[in-house]
């Protein structure tokens, strides 16, 4: 017996976690990593919630943000690549111009 | 035992955020979030989301990492320095998020209402849920069918669009 509370709890200790990484990792790719931990501690939590309430629905919509993360990892790899070849650095700090 | 599994779990899940955060090369730091999401399936499976957590290893610990590590092999991504940015960052942003913490938190300590998780909970078979994804929600089902489609065109087009440039020169 685990109450519910202690997912929930390791779901805001998840997303902190990536917020920290985003605000202080400055490799853009580990940027991405720490918005896709984000994305994994908000879906613990709609699991979560999906068993307290006895919800489907809340389940669907883990795929649905599953689908959506695995587009926008393809896309904004893409964008990194992109960035990569016009500029020859990872560094978030030097990419401050949106023009090549 | 289903103690024993979320606690085991739940720490994987939180030293491999933690060593996600500490490293400074990037594939070490994408070899722990593989351990973050496969620690999440478990716990998935506990919550008795048993598609959910085969999805979780097959898309997210599978696609989605090896697109990150294939990406950062393909740039040979080195070692980040740290710079006046970071530490800027540090000092604004690491105080905003013990705060954000702290008000989640409480948030959900103070919650009424919220129940126990048991193994014998019973899980939510892949048939219920798609019947409801399926009958229900097809519209955003198939909307999103034309999202991956639209995504894949466009990392195509972002991918190549420097040779083409070169070329047309």
């Amino acid at each position: 017996m685990i109450p519910i509370s202690w997912y929930l709890l390791l779901s805001a200790a998840l997303f902190s976690l990536g917020m920290v990484g985003f605000l202080v990792k400055r490799n853009i790719v580990t940027v991405f990593m720490s918005i896709e931990l984000m994305l994994n501690a908000v879906n613990l939590s709609f699991v979560t919630f999906a068993h307290q309430w006895h919800m489907v629905k809340g389940q669907i919509f883990v795929f649905f943000v599953m689908v959506v993360a695995a587009a926008e990892a393809a896309v904004g790899l893409a964008i990194i690549i992109a960035v990569f070849r016009a500029r020859s650095t990872l560094a978030v700090d030097r990419i401050d111009l949106m023009k090549l | 035992m289903h103690l024993i599994l979320f606690i085991v779990f739940a720490g994987f899940c939180l030293a491999g955020a933690i060593n996600l955060l500490l490293q400074s090369h990037p594939i070490n730091s994408a070899l722990s979030l593989i351990v973050v999401m496969t620690s999440l399936a478990v716990l998935y499976l506990l919550l008795g989301a048993e598609f959910l957590a085969a999805a979780q290893v097959i898309v997210y610990a599978g696609a989605i990492m090896v697109l990150f590590t294939f990406v950062v092999m393909l740039l040979n991504a080195g070692r980040e320095d740290r710079t006046l940015g970071s530490r800027s960052a540090r000092v604004v942003g690491f105080p905003a998020v013990v705060v954000i913490l702290g008000v989640l938190a409480t948030v959900i300590l103070k919650a009424q209402g919220l129940g126990v998780v048991t193994l014998s909970d019973g899980i939510t078979s892949t048939a219920d849920l798609s019947t409801v994804l399926f009958r229900e929600l097809l519209l955003p089902f198939e909307v999103t069918s034309v999202l991956i489609l639209i995504a894949i065109l466009g990392a195509v087009a972002l991918a190549r669009s420097g040779d083409g440039e070169r070329t047309s020169k």
